[in-house]
C-alpha cells in the first residue's frame, strides 16, 4: 500500500513539475502585464512539436533540435507580445484574455497545418529502462523532468533576484510609471517576460513529451492546468505557482491511483474550489483590498 | 417608445428574415443556432456586462438544462414541459448553491472557480454513463409541442427561438433600466462603494448569477429538444469560452453587443469552411484582430468611431444599451479588480 502511494507520489511530482513550469510562465506574464495568457499551454505544445519535427523530421541531433525548438517558441512568445498584446491599447482585462484565446486557436491551427493531427513522441533522453528500488519504478525521463524543472525554477529565481534585467521586470510589475521614470524601458521588459515565459513552456514540453506524447491540441489542457496551479498558489506569486503546480500534480496522481482515473481532473478541481472558498487569494497569495 | 426602438427593430428583423429568405439554410438552420447562442450570450451578459462578474463555466448550466430534458423525457417518459421546468429548477438551484462562495471571489480567482465548476460538471456528464449515456450522449429526444402544435421543423424552431430571444431581450433591457439594474451597474463600477450605499451586493450578485443560469438552463432544454440529441461535447470548456467571447467580442455591457457577438461567432465558422485546412488558423487570427483593433468590442468600438466622426461638436448621451463609458472600462472590468 505504502509502496503504491509512494509510486503515485513520484508520478505526481513528474506531472506536477510540468504544471509548475507552465504556472511559473503564467505568473511571470501576469506579474509583468496583468494578462492571463491562455496561450501558455500552446508554448508547451509548440516546443514539443517543433523539437519532434526538427529531430525526427529533419534528422537533426536531439540536443540541437531541442535548442532550436526552444528558441523558436521563444520567438513566438516575443511575437505574441509584440504583435497581439502590445498593439491593443485601452483594452479591458477580459479583452486581453480573448486575444490570448485567439492566439491559442491560431497557434493550434498552425500546428495542425504544419504537423497534422497525429499524436507524436520524442525519444527518451537516456533510455526507457526504468530504475527500480524494491517495488518502486521510475523512468529516467522523470528524473530529467524533475531535475530540469528544479534547475529552471532556480534559474528564474536567480534571474529575478540577482540580475539587473530581472529586477527591472519586477519593477515594471510593481509600478509601470515609476519604472519608466527611473529609466526602465517598460516595453522591452514586457517582451523579455513573454520570451522567458515561452521558454519555460517550451522546456516543459520538451522534457515531458517523451513520457506523455503530444499532439496539436495538447496545449489546451496543459494551459488550463497551469492556470489552475497559478491560481492555487496565489496569482502573481511565482514560487506559489510552482508549489501550486506540484500540488496539483500530486492531487491528480493520488486521485487517479486511489479513487478513479476518470474523475482525477474533477477531484483536482473540486479541491481547488474548496481551497478558493477557504482562501479566496490562493494558498500563498496575499489578500488585497480593493481600492475604490 | 424611444427606449425600446432597438427592440422593435430586432422584432422586425427576425420576422422579415424568414419571409425574405424562406427555407434558406443560413436563416433557418444556422440562424436558429445563432438565436440559441444569442439567448445564451444575452443571459451571460447580465452577469458579465451588467454586474461585471466573469464566468468561464457558463456552459455547465446550459448542459444541466439540456441533460435534465434529455434524461427525464427519454428515460422516464416525463412530459417535455415538466422536464423543462425541472431543468430550470436544477440549473437555478445549482447556481444558487454555488453563487455565494463563488461570487465572493474576484477577478482571476472568480474566473478560475467558474472554469473549474464547468470542468467538473462536464466530467460528471462524461463519467456518469448509466444516467447520461457517457461520451456517446443521449439520442431520440422527443420534440416539444405547444397546444398540439408540434415544433418539428427548422422554420418552427426558428420561430420559437426568435420569440424566446425577443422576450429575453425585452426583459434584459427593462432590467437594466430598473432599480436592480442600476444596483448591478454600481457593483460593476465599484463593489465596495455599492455596498457602502446600502446595496446588498452578495444578494444582488447571487440573483443575477441565478438569472443567467436559468437563461442557460432554458436554452439547454430548447437545444436538447431541437437537436433531439445531446452529448457532453456540446457543454465543455470551449463552449463556455465561446460564450464569453461572444459577449466580449460584440461589446461587453451591451445586450446588442452580445447578440452581435453570437451571430458573428455562429456564422464565422460556417463561412470559413471554404478555407478547409486554414479554417482554425483564420478563425484565431480574426478573433485577435477584432480585439486588437476594437478593444471595446464591436458595438463599443463602432460607437466610439461614430462619436469621433461626429466630433466634439455634438456631445450626445451614450445609447441606453451602449457600452460603459470608456474611462470606466479598464478599472471596472470584471477581472481587473484584484490589483496585484
Amino acid at each position: 500500500m505504502w509502496d503504491q502511494i509512494l509510486q503515485f507520489l513520484l508520478t505526481g511530482i513528474t506531472l506536477g513539475s510540468t504544471y509548475a513550469l507552465v504556472a511559473l510562465g503564467f505568473a511571470i506574464i501576469y506579474n509583468a502585464s496583468d494578462v492571463v495568457n491562455l496561450a501558455q499551454g500552446e508554448f508547451v505544445m509548440l516546443g514539443a512539436m517543433s523539437a519532434i519535427a526538427l529531430s525526427a523530421g529533419q534528422g537533426l541531433p536531439l540536443p540541437l533540435a531541442i535548442l532550436l525548438a526552444v528558441l523558436l517558441t521563444l520567438v513566438v512568445g516575443l511575437m505574441l507580445q509584440r504583435f497581439a498584446i502590445a498593439p491593443a491599447k485601452g483594452i479591458t482585462v477580459v479583452g486581453t484574455i480573448i486575444i490570448t484565446i485567439g492566439a491559442s486557436i491560431f497557434l493550434r491551427g498552425l500546428a495542425l497545418l504544419l504537423w497534422g493531427k497525429d499524436i507524436q513522441a520524442l525519444p527518451h533522453f537516456s533510455g526507457e529502462t526504468p530504475l527500480r528500488w524494491g517495488d518502486l519504478t521510475l523512468l529516467p525521463q522523470s528524473l530529467w523532468v524533475m531535475g530540469g524543472t528544479a534547475l529552471l525554477v532556480l534559474g528564474v529565481q536567480l534571474f529575478f533576484n540577482r540580475t539587473l534585467l530581472g529586477k527591472a521586470i519586477l519593477a515594471c510589475s510593481c509600478n509601470k510609471t515609476a519604472a519608466q521614470l527611473v529609466g526602465i524601458n517598460v516595453g522591452r521588459m514586457l517582451l523579455v517576460a513573454y520570451g522567458l515565459s515561452a521558454l519555460l513552456g517550451a522546456m516543459a514540453g520538451v522534457l515531458v513529451t517523451p513520457i506523455t506524447y503530444t499532439s496539436y491540441d495538447a496545449g489546451i489542457m496543459l494551459g488550463l492546468k497551469g492556470f489552475a496551479a497559478a491560481v492555487l498558489g496565489g496569482m502573481g506569486n511565482p514560487m506559489g505557482a510552482v508549489a501550486g503546480g506540484l500540488l496539483l500534480g500530486l492531487l491528480e496522481s493520488l486521485a487517479a491511483g486511489l479513487i478513479s482515473s476518470g474523475y482525477k481532473d474533477a477531484i483536482a478541481f473540486i479541491i481547488l474550489l474548496l481551497v478558493l472558498f477557504l482562501r479566496p487569494s490562493g494558498l500563498f497569495g496575499r489578500a488585497v483590498s480593493e481600492r475604490v | 417608445m424611444k427606449r425600446l426602438r432597438g427592440w422593435w427593430l430586432l422584432v422586425a428583423l427576425l420576422i422579415a428574415l424568414p419571409l425574405l429568405f424562406p427555407g434558406n439554410y443560413y436563416v433557418t438552420v444556422v440562424g436558429a443556432s445563432a438565436l440559441l447562442h444569442a439567448i445564451l450570450a444575452v443571459g451571460l451578459n447580465l452577469l458579465m456586462g451588467y454586474a461585471g462578474q466573469i464566468s468561464l463555466g457558463h456552459a455547465a448550466f446550459f448542459g444541466l438544462g439540456a441533460y435534465s430534458s434529455a434524461i427525464l423525457t427519454t428515460r422516464y417518459g416525463v412530459n417535455p414541459w415538466l422536464a423543462l421546468g425541472a431543468g430550470l429548477v436544477l440549473a437555478g438551484g445549482v447556481a444558487y448553491l454555488i453563487a455565494r462562495p463563488v461570487l465572493r471571489l474576484k477577478g482571476h480567482y472568480l474566473a478560475m472557480a467558474t472554469l473549474g465548476f464547468g470542468i467538473i460538471v462536464h466530467i460528471l456528464l462524461v463519467q456518469t454513463g448509466g444516467l447520461t449515456g457517457g461520451p456517446d450522449g443521449i439520442g431520440g429526444i422527443p420534440t416539444l409541442s405547444l397546444f398540439g402544435w408540434a415544433i418539428d421543423s427548422d422554420a418552427r424552431w426558428y420561430g420559437v427561438l426568435a420569440a424566446t430571444l425577443l422576450i429575453l431581450v425585452l426583459g434584459a433591457l427593462n432590467l437594466m433600466d430598473s432599480r436592480s439594474g442600476r444596483a448591478l451597474g454600481a457593483i460593476h463600477g465599484a463593489e465596495v462603494a455599492a455596498g457602502m450605499m446600502g446595496i446588498d451586493t452578495a444578494a444582488a450578485k447571487t440573483a443575477v448569477f441565478v438569472l443567467a443560469a436559468l437563461t442557460a438552463g432554458l436554452a439547454g432544454s430548447l437545444f436538447a429538444h431541437q437537436q433531439a440529441f445531446v452529448s457532453p461535447d456540446s457543454f465543455n470548456f470551449f463552449v463556455s469560452i465561446e460564450l464569453v467571447t461572444m459577449v466580449v467580442l460584440g461589446g461587453i455591457a451591451s445586450t446588442w453587443g452580445a447578440i452581435l457577438g453570437a451571430v458573428i461567432l455562429t456564422f464565422l465558422p460556417e463561412l470559413l469552411v471554404v478555407f478547409e485546412d486554414y479554417e482554425v488558423l483564420i478563425f484565431g487570427a480574426i478573433l485577435m484582430l477584432i480585439m486588437i483593433f476594437l478593444p471595446q468590442g464591436i458595438v463599443g468600438g463602432l460607437a466610439d468611431l461614430w462619436a469621433r466622426r461626429q466630433g466634439a461638436a455634438a456631445p450626445t448621451d451614450p445609447p441606453k444599451a451602449g457600452p460603459a463609458p470608456r474611462g470606466l472600462a479598464p478599472a471596472s472590468d470584471p477581472v481587473s479588480q484584484d490589483a496585484a
